[in-house]
């Protein structure tokens, strides 16, 4: 009795929907609820760590991130001219960073920064700029490539034009080139801000006072305090708070650039026609 | 006015082993509308990119408005603000108002104040009809909106010359006479004006002398009516029998 093409691909999806039902059964029926409960959402727990986990701890997060995305921004940027420009040796640095940066864990990074530099360069910033320095120092790696790539997505007829009305390259790049280029990288660089608020968790490692923990930090130390993972979600929670809006954000940026695109191809495809 | 803008002499340009421009001789008097005409690959936009110093010239030398551009210590930035460009592909800034587009470098380059700039941006987008479209953006434009904006901008800078590269072959052909209404209007009040173009009928009708390039060498010059009406050269004929009669063959260009 052969079955058409059609009829097999509903039989298959119907037993792959059958399995998926019997797993949710089998795990609702064995899982002990209340110990569930009691390890991962413990209201009486949940209950203690607020206000802490907002006016600190998610307020640490959002600034470290803050401060960490701006510095890096300004470093990444730099590291991109860098690779674009026609001198040697500024490419070489530029690459020897990149690859650097984005080679090795962010953990050893921000351990080395938080208690090599101190020791090696004799000096001490104050924790909040040691978390921005070491935050920005790694991301500027990932963001730098995604800089140059959007300076390099400008089309030349731009540079040509400004150039032709006697801008100088550096002020061609400054009034043209790095505007439109970061329009084209903002989806990118949301998604850049959004791992970087997530490398914050790392950065307890430079060791930080009770009042300057972040979310995970926060998590942890409650989490031996109370017993049980019930800190552990909240954290999580509060993280989904900063980086579901901004993911949302990109996705936003993304249709719209998407869109940008869209509208002004008529007088492209007419380029394209006649060329 | 028989003072001189631009004289080329014996301009060489290669892009690595690919010889482009095998010495090209042209003088250019102000004032003059001349039209370059030639198949593509024959080097006439790269003999005028290379008079405003897009592409640096491998050997001759290039004097605009008395300016000697293949000086290596000329100021190209400050002798490229007399010198306007409009390009085949507009090149309008994308991210900036077509206001902007036209007031941007009077500001940042020849340092004119934001009032300034604007006034004479507004009487230059006059100029080219498109007042009403100062707040639009390129994007928002047609083809030849935006071409006539990329004139307007340029003419913002007050420059002495201007160089079309192609400036109607990336539009659609019924936008095609309003931008060349522009420059015919341009070469009326004199400017002097060096152009690339296809539209033999344009040439025939304002440049005061064409120019015919084929295979980096300047072939042919004379007065327009002469060298488009009664070529000379056995190449020009074939190039202009194509371009003039494209249903007798199967490619003119």
């Amino acid at each position: 009795m052969a079955l058409s093409k059609r009829q097999r691909a509903k039989a298959f999806r119907g037993v792959q929907y059958g399995l998926l039902v019997i797993a949710i059964i089998v795990i609702a029926l064995v899982a002990d609820w209340g110990k569930v409960q009691r390890a991962f959402f413990d209201p009486e727990v949940a209950v203690k760590l607020f206000p802490t986990i907002i006016v600190d701890s998610l307020r640490n997060t959002i600034v470290y991130s803050a401060l960490g995305f701006v510095f890096g921004l300004a470093l990444g940027l730099v590291l991109a001219l860098m690779k674009l420009s026609s001198v040697a040796p500024y490419r070489w640095i530029a690459t020897v960073y990149i690859e650097f940066f984005r080679g090795v864990p962010a953990l050893l990074v921000f351990i080395a920064f938080g208690y090599g530099v101190p020791i090696a360069f004799q000096v001490r910033f104050d924790n909040l700029t040691t978390v921005m320095l070491a935050l920005g120092i790694v991301a500027a790696a990932y963001m730098a490539e995604t800089i140059r790539a959007g300076i390099q997505a400008v089309p030349k007829g731009q540079i040509e034009a400004a150039r032709s009305l006697g801008m100088s390259s550096a002020r061609a790049m400054i009034t043209v080139v790095i505007p439109q280029a970061f329009r084209i990288i903002l989806p990118p660089l949301t998604n850049e801000l959004i791992m970087l608020t997530k490398d914050s968790s790392l950065i307890y490692v430079i060791g930080l006072a009770i009042d300057e923990r972040e979310l995970t930090q926060f998590g942890r130390q409650a989490m031996n305090e109370y017993r049980g993972m019930t800190p552990i979600m909240i954290a999580g929670l509060c993280y989904l708070i900063i980086t579901l809006p901004l993911g949302h954000l990109s996705r936003r940026l993304e249709k719209r650039t998407g869109g940008r695109k869209i509208s002004s191809s008529p007088e492209a495809s007419g380029v394209g026609a006649s060329a | 006015m028989t003072e001189l803008a631009v004289e080329i002499t014996g301009l060489k340009k290669a892009f690595g082993p690919l010889e482009v421009l095998k010495g090209i001789d042209v003088r250019v008097d102000s004032g003059e509308v001349i039209c370059i005409i030639g198949p593509s690959g024959s080097g006439k936009s790269t003999l005028l990119r290379c008079v405003n110093l897009l592409e640096e010239p491998t050997g001759g030398k290039i004097v605009v408005n008395g300016v000697e551009l293949t000086d290596p210590d000329v100021d190209i930035d400050a002798a490229r603000t007399r010198i306007g460009m409009v390009f085949q592909s507009f090149n309008l800034f994308a991210h900036l108002t077509v206001l902007n587009n036209l007031t941007v470098a009077q500001r940042k380059v020849l340092k004119r104040s934001q009032a300034d700039a604007e006034e004479v941006a507004l009487r230059n987008l006059e100029r080219v009809g498109l007042s009403e479209k100062a707040h639009a953006m390129p994007a928002q434009l047609s083809g030849g909106q935006q071409q006539r904006v990329a004139i307007a901008r340029a003419l913002s800078m007050d420059p002495e010359v201007m160089l079309f590269d192609e400036p109607t072959s990336a539009l659609d052909p019924e936008l095609v006479g309003d931008v060349l209404g522009v420059m015919r209007q341009l070469a009326e009040e004199g400017m002097t004006m060096l152009v690339v173009t296809h539209e033999m009928q344009f040439a025939r009708e304002v440049a005061d002398k064409v120019l015919f390039m084929d295979g980096g060498y300047v072939v042919e010059e004379g007065l327009a009516e002469q060298v488009i009406g009664d070529p000379q050269h056995e190449r020009t004929k074939s190039f202009l029998a194509r371009v003039l009669n494209p249903t007798h063959q199967d490619k003119a260009d």
